[in-house]
């Protein structure tokens, strides 16, 4: 539906603006867009449990994550509010960005990571470990405000040399089995691996709740998830390797919309 | 403590049937899966829900090893009159939850 209301509103501006500059020669209409989130290859059962936030156990995370959002922490005795105040107006459309170029750092950085900056720089408070679920509640709470947004990576000049190895390594083989990202998810999405739906591996659930963990998880997780998959040495989280994949990702999904929590087989 | 996810509509009409959903945060470790150094973890798992409505108890499950981690439990009573209802799960190692909500009921 939001989709279908995207390409819509983008036929409605081009024709607007069509309509504005007739010296200037109207765009060709989008093609149709043949990406399709994950939420479309799953079986009704797990649709129904994504939709209904009662039914969706990322809730849970999410919950805890507004909890911590509220609460004090670290020696500055501040909390995520303190600064940020209501994360329904400040937060909304930040996940849709994220991973974003860091100045200070020189480097991109994930949401996780930006979070735990946060709390190192400004809470004075120590580091969460990744895949903690304090680290996924707060993450999962804030990517929720940005739930039904379309996914905007940053156009950023300094990420474009990270994009392009992203891309590079989408496309790379891999492990002992040989295997590149694009054989499954570009080349083979649609068909099945075991009895397992191949998607197109768009992020834009992340984190999800999966079944197959019983429990949230993180993009990167799932990502070396499926390096164990084709039997290569996973990257280790928070690696130069993995963001960029991340922000190729990003990339080649968006304008999809956002739909953390999600929930995958 | 952990977390719960529970719907109860707040107000309801008497003799209307009434659905209550509720989720918790919980791993239910079966007692069945290696750890990472190769022992078997020991079982964490929720054992007995129950469900009392003004202190009559209307729903109660018992609950295994095969139950997935985070349980979702739905089920239907109908609203007799305004009270609290008292949702309470026990499990392994002295695990224990219990939570109230009001529920309003009119004529």
């Amino acid at each position: 539906m939001t989709l279908v209301g995207h390409v819509f509103l983008f036929i409605l501006l081009t024709f607007v603006a069509g309509m504005a500059s007739p010296g200037v020669r109207a765009q060709p209409g989008p093609q149709a867009d043949s990406r399709r989130s994950g939420y479309e290859f799953m079986g009704a059962s797990t649709q129904a449990m994504q939709k209904d936030d009662a039914l969706n156990p990322g809730m849970l995370w999410v919950k805890s994550g507004e909890a911590l959002w509220q609460s004090p922490a670290g020696l500055s005795n501040k909390s995520c509010a303190s600064c940020h105040a209501a994360a329904s107006a400040t937060m909304k459309g930040v996940a849709a960005r994220y991973p974003a170029f860091d100045a200070q750092l020189q480097r991109p950085v994930a949401l996780s990571q930006r979070i735990n900056q946060c709390r190192q720089r400004h809470q004075q408070a120590p580091l969460l470990r990744p895949e903690s679920e304090e680290l996924l509640g707060l993450e999962s709470y804030v990517a929720l405000q940005s739930r039904g947004m379309p996914m905007a990576p940053p156009v950023d000049t300094r990420l474009t040399p990270f994009q392009q190895r992203g891309e590079q390594r989408f496309m790379q083989r891999m492990g002992q089995l040989n295997l590149s990202c694009a054989q499954c998810h570009d080349a083979n999405a649609g068909g099945r691996l075991g009895s397992s739906v191949i998607p197109q591996a768009h992020p834009a659930g992340y984190p999800v709740y999966r079944l197959e963990w019983q429990a949230m998880g993180s993009l990167q997780r799932r990502l070396r998830n499926c390096m164990n998959g084709v039997r290569a040495q996973p990257f280790a989280f928070n690696s130069q390797e993995l963001l960029e994949l991340e922000l190729y990702l990003n990339v080649r999904g968006k304008g999809m919309a956002m739909e953390t929590p999600a929930v995958r087989p | 403590m952990a977390r719960t996810l529970i719907v109860i509509p707040p107000n309801a009409k008497r003799g209307q049937v009434i659905e209550i959903r509720a989720t918790i945060g919980h791993p239910m470790e079966t007692g069945f899966r290696p750890g990472d150094d190769g022992k078997t973890l020991p079982r964490n798992i929720i054992q007995t829900f129950t469900c009392e409505y003004n202190g009559e108890l209307i729903f109660s499950a018992d609950m295994y090893s095969a139950v997935s981690a985070n349980p979702y439990l739905a089920f239907f009573t109908t609203a007799t009159e305004s009270g609290t209802l008292v949702l309470h799960w026990e499990g392994d190692n002295g695990f224990t939850q219990t939570e109230t909500v009001r529920i309003t009921v009119t004529a």
